[in-house]
């Protein structure tokens, strides 16, 4: 199905199913245990247990001083190293080689594989492991090294919209300042696993991935083997938050592990291994200068971010927001990328948009300040309903000034004491802070199959992935709703590249492409049944399980009744995206209490109202937006990777040292999702929230910070330390 | 983790003498801590003398009017007590500040002594840590050391007794009582259990190699305010960036020890005797001499000021 005008009426309009809350399909199956996770999974018989060893240094080479002690030692089956696998290839989303060797690329990069009978045989036997390091010059120092770093894209100029340098130095208010995020790691509850299990030339892996589609062809291109050889299952993900996006060690090694030892092997990734071996947020330096009239009219606006990267990476796009969220005339954004020899950087949670949100919508609170304006005026008053840059190109649809407004009466806005530091109670400054949520609709093409069977089962095949945001129940839903069947008759298969392509999981485009693909499917099955039934196609209702037309009406089971029906299709989307800039808006509100006496902040209530298209599952969604609120918590607060410059190492690699939140952080959160049917977007009407729900978190928390204390840290994440020496006096 | 050989003792004594004989042997009651640390390889044990059976799990009144908490008084159970909530209140907050409740249900009073440091690089068998492996130098001086020590650590080593009970214990001036491997007891002080590590940081108590802990006691209440006030990035499951036990008496004199900033529970007896004179007099004498690093240095006022919150809440 090819979409490429406006959504017109259709079925899932009767949202008689999609668009109520309904409860996970797959939640017995999760909370009793049963859903199988990487590791568990139990189809290959007699596994070997696969132990990564990864490298000590950051950057130089290594030789082996004592392999054959490792071969040797008790229970192991096989070793392998980069010498032994024999020529790799790379995936062409992997920045960096997933088995190092002679040369290191960075720390904890697996340099080998010890494969033994038992998990501790391998553990121990990898433990013996002796390596010679020649330890090399890293570049680990961000600061240092984006001095000399060059911007990235655009023909290595910034992106102007008219004159910004012109319009900022004329402008009557402005504000010129830098923000700083630190790395991050995804820190998801399940760490990278893998099963592998050869027959013949052919491959089956379980595994927890987002992206079924992506890590079978990096899996492939990898192992130099056809990709039509390699079976790639992940049915249950225990989060991924992009760290699961891409093939990983614990997919290439437990596949090289298996073939060197003739056996399924076992691979988990142990937790102290994750924040250095896999990818990870990279830190940002950004600077923002916005320039406005007094009465609060933005008239200049330079948005300009640098990271850093291993070579051959990408930047951190923190810029991107800039471009589209407020008006104003004249504009600048640019990304600059250093190269660093640090662990690679890639998609975390709203990669560019999380971290750019961090500085953006904090610089908009300093703004709205120096104007003296309510900080929910000031953006209400610089709101677009076109592309800045292209004003012919209108957003589809941005309800930003409702969610602000909306949100602004429910959360009690007008009591904030817009002189900051001068609410007390007891031993708590209290301040609340607002900031813009928003992020991209990306549309991607997704399939599906669908089957009608004799009993009125309809089952749906799709390699789209569950990465625990509740893909299974909307898909379900969207099923139900397309063929007028109960949910509980319907069936979801997910996560195997048996299945048609699926949008997969990541960017927030999970949900409403992989069901505007299920739609598709369900259009052609709903064909195949009307024609199966002698139905006229054009008024035929799918409804409680039979099909009705005029005075007709047949069971829809029926339609199976001589075998099962079975139609597949995918949506494919035109050029709508192009001629409408197509987004999703939100706006988060954070009150929070800055402990008088020690500086330790803590959330005391949380608000987020969303617009962002038509709503599949109200309670799936309201998760997603609950946890992407705590994960901004986490990013405002706590969440930093520790570099170490002179080991070129992130240093609180386990979940101790690098601090998330915990249920003691996050009291009261609330969500609102504003009426919205995106008939631009796809069939659906609908868009995302994973990453809408992460975006401003930080920011409204800073806001908040600063409205409690009068002490504005551009430093992420804001530590008790950070602002300390400079709170009021004690009194 | 390296394969190991494990016994369950029934006898103190021959608990005792089953680890002092052997070399690399180590008790283990909850194994909060040393399982981890095992399966890092940072603890290599060759031997475990599992001392869960030998029965050290009662909390009694002593003659002297204080009270005698068995080495294997879980957490949990220690944190609960009725005598500890009414007369040592201090304990019990911090016990509660501490870990998580599966952590403290498994976790002994004798562990939580003997629980070992937090230290990153320490955690990190590629990195150079003289506590780990003696000699071989210290890769957070000069690292990532904003949790580590401020005061009392040395150019070997700058990392800190991460807990929280102990830091109570030490305001409470409670007592370590022992058993050696040929039976002989002693009681140590709590103020001298812990060491600085100055050239030998792998020794982080003066117990001697065997020796096994068999109780805390306690004197007899103090009276006054108890407190614990532990300061840390997020509100629960976390270490202390700096935490305060203190009791304070109706005149505004007290004690007063700090966690989270030295190798042991810190305390000064000459700097809680300024109390009344305030938060700044006592942590400018107790903090006398720290070194703190540019990571770490909020330590000292944040703990000036965790002090001023205990004894503006005990003037309320």
């Amino acid at each position: 199905m090819k979409f490429n005008v406006p959504a017109t009426n259709n079925p899932i309009d009767r949202m008689s199913v999609v668009g109520r809350a309904q409860d996970r399909i797959d939640g017995p199956l999760k909370t009793t245990g049963l859903a199988p996770y990487a590791y568990e999974h139990r189809e290959a018989a007699n596994p070997a247990y696969g132990y990564v060893i990864g490298a000590a240094i950051a950057k130089g080479s290594f030789r082996w001083l004592n392999l054959d002690a490792v071969r040797a030692a008790p229970g192991v089956i096989s070793v392998v190293t980069a010498e032994d696998a024999g020529t790799l290839g790379k995936g062409q989303f992997n920045t960096v080689k997933l088995l190092g060797g002679p040369e290191v690329d960075h720390y904890h990069q697996a340099i080998a594989i010890v494969v033994a009978e038992t998990f501790e045989q391998a553990r121990a036997a990898a433990a013996m492991a002796r390596v010679d390091y020649d330890r090399a010059q890293g570049r680990f120092d961000l600061d240092r090294a984006l001095k000399a770093a060059p911007i990235v894209g655009n023909g290595g100029q910034p992106a102007t919209v008219g004159d910004f340098g012109a319009a900022f130095a004329a402008a009557p208010v402005k504000i010129d300042a830098e923000y700083t995020t630190p790395d991050q790691t995804h820190a998801m509850m399940e760490p990278f696993a893998s099963i592998a299990a050869w027959q013949g030339d052919e491959l089956t892996i379980w595994t927890s991935n987002q992206m079924i589609d992506w890590g079978r062809g990096d899996l492939a291109r990898t192992l130099g083997m056809p990709k039509e050889k390699i079976r790639f299952l992940s049915p249950y993900i225990g989060g991924g938050f992009g760290g699961k996006l891409f093939l990983r060690t614990d997919a290439v090694l437990a596949a090289l592990g298996a073939r060197a030892a003739a056996r399924p092997v076992k691979v988990a990734l142990p937790r102290p291994f994750i924040a250095n071996n896999s990818t990870h947020r990279p830190a940002t330096r950004q600077r923002i200068r916005i320039g406005a009239t007094p009465d609060g009219t933005i008239t200049a606006i330079a948005h300009e971010s640098g990271s850093g990267d291993q070579p051959g990476g990408g930047p951190e796009t923190a810029t991107g927001q800039t471009e589209l969220l407020y008006a104003g005339a004249n504009r600048l954004t640019a990304l600059r990328l250093a190269v660093l020899d640090l662990p690679e950087g890639n998609a975390m949670r709203a990669p560019g948009e999380a971290p750019g949100m961090m500085a953006l919508e904090v610089a908009m609170d300093e703004m709205a300040e120096k104007l003296g304006m309510d900080p929910v005026a000031f953006r209400i008053k610089n709101d677009t309903q076109v592309d800045p840059a292209r004003p012919e190109r209108r957003f589809s649809q941005r309800q930003l000034v409702r969610c602000f407004s909306e949100g602004a009466e429910q959360f009690g806005w007008s009591r904030r004491n817009a002189v900051p530091g001068k609410v007390r109670d007891g031993r708590w400054l209290v301040g609340m802070g607002v900031a813009a949520a928003f992020r991209n609709h990306i549309n991607r093409t997704s399939g599906a199959r669908v089957h009608l069977d004799p009993d009125g089962l309809v089952t749906v095949e799709t390699d789209m992935t569950d990465i625990g945001t509740g893909s299974y129940t909307i898909i379900a839903q969207t099923v139900a709703e397309m063929m007028g069947v109960p949910i509980a008759s319907v069936k979801v298969k997910l996560g195997s590249s048996a299945f048609p392509v699926a949008a997969g999981s990541g960017g927030q485009w999970g949900a409403a492409n992989a069901t505007a693909g299920v739609y598709a499917a369900c259009v052609k099955l709903r064909e195949a049944v009307l024609q199966s039934l002698g139905f006229d196609a054009s008024d035929a209702l799918f409804e409680d399980g039979h099909v009705r037309s005029g005075n007709r009406s047949t069971e829809l089971r029926k339609a199976a009744a001589a075998g099962r029906l079975t139609a597949e299709d995918r949506i494919e989307f035109g050029e709508l995206a192009e001629k409408w800039q197509i987004s999703t808006f939100g706006a988060h509100f954070v009150e929070v209490g800055v402990d008088a006496y020690t500086g330790a902040t803590r959330i005391r209530r949380m608000l987020a109202v969303c617009a962002a298209g038509r709503i599949i599952n109200p309670k799936s969604a309201r998760s997603q937006v609950i946890g992407a609120m705590t994960m901004g918590v986490g990013g405002a607060l706590m969440e930093e990777l520790a570099v170490d410059r002179r080991f070129g190492f992130f240093v609180n690699h386990d979940l101790a040292s690098y601090e998330v939140p915990v249920h003691a952080d996050i009291p009261h959160q609330d969500v609102v999702f504003l009426e919205e049917a995106d008939d631009k977007a796809n069939p659906m009407k609908a868009k995302g929230v994973g990453e809408l729900g992460l975006c401003g978190v930080a920011a409204a928390i800073a806001n908040a910070i600063y409205n409690a204390t009068g002490v504005r840290v551009r430093d992420y994440p804001i530590t008790l330390d950070k602002h300390l020496n400079q709170l009021p006096p004690l009194t | 983790m390296r394969a190991f050989t494990y016994e369950r003792a029934t006898d103190p004594v021959a608990a005792a003498r089953a680890v002092a004989q052997r070399p690399g042997a180590r008790y283990i009651a909850g194994g909060t801590n040393l399982l981890d640390l095992m399966k890092l390889e940072v603890e290599t044990p060759t031997h475990l003398v599992d001392v869960q059976d030998l029965g050290f799990t009662r909390i009694e009144r002593t003659p002297q009017g204080g009270l005698r908490i068995g080495a294997l008084v879980t957490n949990t159970d220690l944190a609960a007590d009725d005598h500890v909530r009414r007369d040592y209140a201090v304990l019990s907050r911090a016990i509660l500040a501490g870990a998580s409740g599966q952590l403290r249900n498994k976790a002994t009073t004798g562990g939580n002594l003997l629980q070992r440091t937090r230290c990153p690089y320490f955690y990190d068998t590629n990195m150079a840590c003289n506590k780990r492996r003696p000699g071989s130098g210290c890769a957070a001086i000069g690292g990532y050391s904003r949790q580590l020590g401020v005061v009392g650590v040395s150019t070997s080593c700058i990392a800190t007794f991460p807990g929280d009970m102990a830091v109570a214990l030490r305001v409470l001036d409670a007592m370590v009582e022992t058993i050696d491997a040929h039976g002989q007891t002693r009681s140590i002080p709590i103020a001298g259990f812990h060491r600085l590590w100055e050239d030998k940081p792998q020794q982080d108590t003066v117990l001697a190699p065997g020796e096994l802990i068999t109780a805390v006691t306690l004197p007899p209440p103090l009276g006054g305010q108890h407190f614990y006030e532990k300061v840390r990035d997020r509100a629960s499951y976390a270490f202390a960036l700096v935490s305060v036990a203190a009791v304070i008496q109706p005149d505004g004199t007290g004690r007063v020890a700090f966690g989270g900033v030295a190798p042991k529970p810190w305390r000064v007896e000459a700097a809680e005797a300024l109390l009344p004179q305030g938060a700044d007099a006592v942590t400018r004498q107790a903090f006398e001499g720290a070194t703190p690093t540019k990571d770490n240095d909020f330590k000292l006022p944040l703990a000036t000021r965790a002090l001023a919150y205990v004894i503006a809440q005990a003037k309320a």
